[in-house]
C-alpha cells in the first residue's frame, strides 16, 4: 500500500510537469500545425534562467536562496517565465514567420535548427562581471532549493531545548524520545536568528532519557545548545512540500490558460487561427500577432515547468544533456496520446504518460520505464491515431 | 495551412518519426563545439623512429573536458600535465622535452573515436593516455590498436578495454576486482547480507561493476534483494527507490556517476532510507558532496587513492598538485599523473619510441611506485595493486581501509 501511495504521489508531481510541457506543443500545433522541436529548450532555457535568477540575482538582493522567502520563488518564476516569454517571441518572429507560407517540413527542419541552436549558444559562457555567468555553461549545477525541504505528514514526536556539550553533529535531549525501528527521524533545530537547520538522526533505535546524546548525520552550522529542538518522525509516503508547490503552481496555471482560451476575446481568436486561419485572417483578427502570442504562451508555461523541475531534482544538467531532450520527447508523446493540438488532452496526455512510466517502473520493470512510454505512443498511433481526445477530424482544405 | 490532403494520419505519423530520430541525433549532434587544442605547442611531426635528439616528443590525451563528467577529464588532463611538467624539469626523454596534445571528448563516445583518429594520423603522437569512461576508451582503443599506438587509460576498469589488443594497458584495477572490494567490505565491514542494487543500465562502467559485485556478493553468502535500473540523465528514481524501500535492504550498491548518484541520495533521504549507498571510483568528484550534501554522509566508495594516506609519495603530490592548480586531487588525477609517469619510465627503458617497442616496455613495468600504489601490469596488460575504501565524512572522502588483490 505504501509503495502504491508512493508511486501515486511520484506520478502525479512528474505527470503535472509533463502537462506543463504538454501544452506549449499542443498549442503551437493547435494554430500552426507543426511541432515545435525547440519546445523542450525553452523548457531548459527556463530551468537555468531560474538557476542564474536565484544564485546571482537573489544574492544582490541581499536574500540568501537557502533560506527564500516565499515571494522570492514567486519572482524567480515570474521573472524566468517573463524571459522565457521573450525568447518563445524571438524564436517565432525571427525563426517561424518567415516560413509561414513554406511547406510544413521545411519549418519542422527549422525548429530542430532553433533546437541546435539553443542547446549550443546555451552551453556557452561568458562572465559579465560581478560574478554573473552567462549562458549556462557545460558543468552540471546544484540548483538552491527555494521550498523548504520537508514532507507536511512527518509527526513531531519530541520537542525541548538542546542541552549543553554537544558538537555540531550531536544533539542533547532535554525531553525522552522513542526511535522506533524501520522509522526515519529528523532533528529540526530552530536558531535565534529564524534560521532552520535540519539533520537526519543516525542513532539506533530505542527508548532515549533526558539527557541522552543524539548522533546526526550531517553537521550543523553550529553546536544546538541551547535552541528549541523538534525530531520529528518521517512519514511512510511523505507528502513534499515541492511536491505539493508543483501540483498546485502547475494545476493553477493550467486553469488560468482554460479560462484564457475558453473565456476570453484572445482565446476565441487563437481557437478561430486553430480552425481555420485563412478564415480567421479574413474576419479581421490579426492572424501574426495571435501566432505570436500563443508561442509566448507556450514558452511562459515551459519557463514554469523548468522552474518547477530545477526545484524539484536540484541537479540541473547542462543545456545539451541527453536528460532533457528525454524530458522533452516524453512531453510530446504525451501531447499526441492525449490528441495533439487539444489543450485538455495534452494535460490527460501528461499524467497518463506519467502513471504508465511510474507504475510500470514499479511494479513491471525499472528497465522498462522509457520503452513503456514510447509503446504506448505506437500504440495510440495504431488504434486512435488522433489520440485519446484528440477530434477524429478529417483534414480541412 | 491549407495544403494537406486528408491523410493527416500517416502525416503525423512521419512527422512524429522524423522528429523523434532528430531529437536523437540531437543528444550526439549537439556536442559539436570546437576542439580544444592542448597544452604545448602544436607539432605536426612525431618523434616516432630516429629524431633529432632535441625534437620534442609529442604525447595524446582525450578527455571528457566539458560535459556531465567534465571534472573526470579535467582532474586527469591536470595530473598529466604535472606529470609532463616534472619530467621536463628533469631533462625529459633522454633530453628531449614532452609535449601534450588534447582533445575533449564531450563524455561521446563517437567523439572519442574521431578524436583519437586525428591523435594518431594528425598529429602523429607517440603515445595516447585516455579516457576515464570506459564505454569512450572502448571507442578509442581500437583505433590506438589500429594504428599501432601504445594506449594506456588512466582509469577505465572494464575489463574489456585492454581485450582489445597489445597496444592498449592501464594502470588501474578492473571491475571485476572493484565489484569483489565492494563486495567484501559490504560483507565483512559492513555486515550487510540483504543487498539492493541501482545501476545505470546504458553504462559498461556500471554494469560491468554490478554484474561483478552481484557474483562476489552470493559467492560470500549474501543475498541480492532487488535490483533497478535507471537511464543516465532520468532525474527521477522514486519508482526505483520505492521498490527499494519495501525490500529494506542493510546496503545499496550504486555503481554509477557522482551526479546521479547525488540525486539517487537526495531522492532515498526523503524517501526515508537510511541504509548507506556503496559504489565505486565514479563517485569519485567534489560534486558528489557538493550537489548530494547531508545525504551522501555516511556513503561508502572503492578508490584508487586516498588523500589521507600518509606515504610521502603521496602527500609530496598533493603538495606540488595544490601549488601548481591550487585543488587538492582527486583519484582521477592520481592516475593521470601515473598513467603519464609510467609512460615515460617505459619511454626511458624502451629501445625505441616505435608502437611495438613501446607497448612492450609499458607492458613489463613491473612494481612501478605510483601515487595510487605500487603497479604492476600483469600479462593481460592491466594493473596489480590494492584499493582503498573511502566514507563521505563531514562532506569530504575519508580512509577506512585498504583492500588487497
Amino acid at each position: 500500500m505504501d509503495d502504491f501511495l508512493q508511486t501515486l504521489m511520484t506520478a502525479v508531481s512528474v505527470g503535472s510537469l509533463y502537462a506543463l510541457i504538454a501544452l506549449g506543443y499542443t498549442m503551437v500545433y493547435g494554430v500552426l500545425k507543426f511541432i515545435n522541436f525547440a519546445h523542450s529548450d525553452v523548457v531548459v532555457l527556463g530551468a537555468w534562467f531560474s538557476f542564474t535568477l536565484a544564485t546571482w540575482f537573489l544574492p544582490q538582493m541581499g536574500i540568501d536562496p537557502a533560506a527564500a522567502p516565499w515571494w522570492a520563488a514567486c519572482g524567480v518564476l515570474f521573472f524566468a517565465m517573463l524571459a522565457c516569454g521573450g525568447v518563445g517571441f524571438l524564436i517565432e518572429r525571427l525563426a517561424y514567420r518567415p516560413l509561414r507560407r513554406a511547406p510544413r517540413l521545411n519549418v519542422l527542419i527549422t525548429a530542430i535548427g532553433v533546437s541546435l541552436l539553443l542547446q549550443n549558444v546555451g552551453q556557452l559562457q561568458f562572465d559579465l562581471g560581478a560574478g554573473l555567468r552567462l549562458p549556462f555553461g557545460t558543468q552540471p549545477q546544484g540548483m538552491p532549493r527555494l521550498v523548504p525541504d520537508v514532507a507536511l505528514n512527518d509527526a513531531a514526536v519530541a520537542r525541548g531545548v538542546a542541552g549543553e556539550g554537544g558538537s555540531s553533529s550531536t544533539l542533547v535531549l532535554e525531553h525522552p524520545a522513542v526511535l522506533e525501528s524501520g522509522r526515519s527521524y529528523r532533528a529540526v533545530v530552530y536558531r535565534d536568528n529564524g534560521a532552520v537547520e535540519r539533520a537526519r538522526i543516525t542513532s539506533s533505535t530505542g527508548t532515549y532519557g533526558a539527557g541522552a546524546v543524539m548522533s546526526l548525520g550531517s553537521s550543523l552550522t553550529r553546536p544546538p545548545d541551547g535552541s528549541v529542538y523538534v525530531i520529528r518522525r518521517l512519514a511512510r509516503v511523505p507528502i513534499a512540500m515541492i511536491d505539493v508547490v508543483i501540483v498546485v503552481t502547475a494545476g493553477g496555471l493550467m486553469v488560468l490558460l482554460n479560462l484564457l482560451v475558453y473565456r476570453s476575446k484572445l482565446g476565441m481568436a487563437m481557437r478561430a487561427v486553430s480552425f481555420n486561419t485563412d478564415t480567421a485572417a479574413l474576419m479581421g483578427i490579426p492572424v501574426d500577432r495571435v501566432i505570436s502570442f500563443t508561442f509566448v504562451l507556450g514558452a511562459m508555461l515551459a519557463a514554469a515547468a523548468g522552474f518547477l523541475y530545477a526545484i524539484k531534482y536540484t541537479t540541473l544538467q547542462q543545456p545539451a544533456h541527453a536528460g532533457w531532450v528525454l524530458l522533452g520527447l516524453k512531453a510530446f508523446v504525451a501531447a499526441v496520446v492525449g490528441g495533439i493540438g487539444n489543450i485538455q488532452g495534452a494535460v490527460l496526455g501528461g499524467f497518463l504518460i506519467a502513471f504508465i512510466e511510474q507504475f510500470g517502473a514499479v511494479y513491471v520493470s525499472s528497465d522498462l520505464r522509457d520503452i513503456s512510454v514510447f509503446a504506448v505512443l505506437i500504440l495510440v498511433l495504431l488504434v486512435r491515431p488522433t489520440g485519446v481526445l484528440g477530434s477524429p477530424s478529417c483534414e480541412k482544405v | 495551412m491549407s495544403r494537406v490532403p486528408g491523410r493527416s494520419s500517416t502525416a503525423l505519423l512521419a512527422v512524429i518519426l522524423a522528429a523523434c530520430a532528430a531529437a536523437y541525433g540531437v543528444v550526439a549532434g549537439c556536442s559539436s563545439g570546437t576542439d580544444r587544442g592542448g597544452g604545448g605547442t602544436p607539432n605536426g611531426q612525431s618523434g616516432a623512429g630516429k629524431a633529432a635528439s632535441n625534437e620534442p616528443v609529442v604525447i595524446g590525451h582525450y578527455g571528457s573536458l566539458t560535459g556531465a563528467q567534465a571534472t573526470f577529464g579535467i582532474s586527469t588532463s591536470q595530473g598529466i600535465r604535472l606529470a609532463i611538467k616534472q619530467a621536463n624539469a628533469t631533462g625529459g626523454i633522454n633530453g628531449r622535452p614532452i609535449t601534450l596534445r588534447e582533445y575533449d571528448t564531450k563524455g561521446d563516445a563517437r567523439e572519442a573515436g574521431s578524436v583519437v583518429t586525428r591523435l594518431c594520423t594528425n598529429d602523429k603522437v607517440v603515445a595516447v593516455l585516455g579516457e576515464v569512461a570506459s564505454g569512450l576508451s572502448l571507442a578509442g582503443a581500437p583505433v590506438c590498436q589500429e594504428f599501432g599506438v601504445p594506449m594506456i587509460t588512466p582509469s577505465s576498469t572494464n575489463p574489456r578495454v585492454t581485450v582489445v589488443g597489445d597496444m592498449i594497458s592501464r594502470v588501474c584495477f578492473i571491475d571485476p576486482f572493484q565489484g569483489l572490494v565492494c563486495a567484501k567490505f559490504a560483507y565483512e565491514h559492513r555486515k550487510a547480507r540483504k543487498v539492493a542494487m541501482l545501476y545505470d543500465q546504458a553504462a559498461p562502467y556500471s554494469t560491468g561493476l554490478a554484474e561483478e559485485f552481484r557474483g562476489a556478493f552470493e559467492k560470500l553468502g549474501g543475498t541480492i534483494a532487488t535490483s533497478q535500473t535507471y537511464a543516465e540523465g532520468d532525474p527521477d528514481f522514486n519508482a526505483q527507490l520505492t521498490t527499494i524501500r519495501s525490500a529494506e535492504p542493510d546496503i545499496i550498491f550504486v555503481p554509477g556517476y557522482y551526479t546521479d548518484v547525488a540525486n539517487i541520495a537526495m531522492q532515498a533521504r526523503k524517501l526515508g532510507i537510511t541504509a548507506p549507498l556503496l559504489g565505486g571510483d565514479g563517485w569519485d568528484s567534489t560534486k558528489l558532496t557538493e550537489i548530494g550534501g547531508p545525504a551522501i554522509e555516511g556513503s561508502y566508495y572503492s578508490n584508487h587513492y586516498s588523500q589521507q594516506d600518509p606515504s610521502p609519495t603521496v602527500q609530496k603530490f598533493i603538495a606540488t598538485y595544490k601549488a601548481e592548480f591550487g585543488s587538492t586531487p582527486d583519484g582521477l588525477a592520481a592516475l593521470g599523473y601515473d598513467a603519464a609517469l609510467l609512460l615515460f619510465d617505459a619511454m626511458k627503458r624502451s629501445p625505441s619510441l616505435g608502437g611495438k617497442d613501446l607497448a612492450a616496455a609499458i607492458a613489463t613495468s613491473k612494481d612501478f611506485h605510483g601515487v595510487t600504489g605500487t603497479i604492476t601490469i600483469d600479462a593481460d596488460r592491466n594493473a596489480v595493486k590494492p584499493a582503498v575504501m573511502l566514507e563521505v565524512k563531514g562532506g569530504a572522502p575519508t580512509y577506512v581501509t585498504t583492500i588487497a588483490p
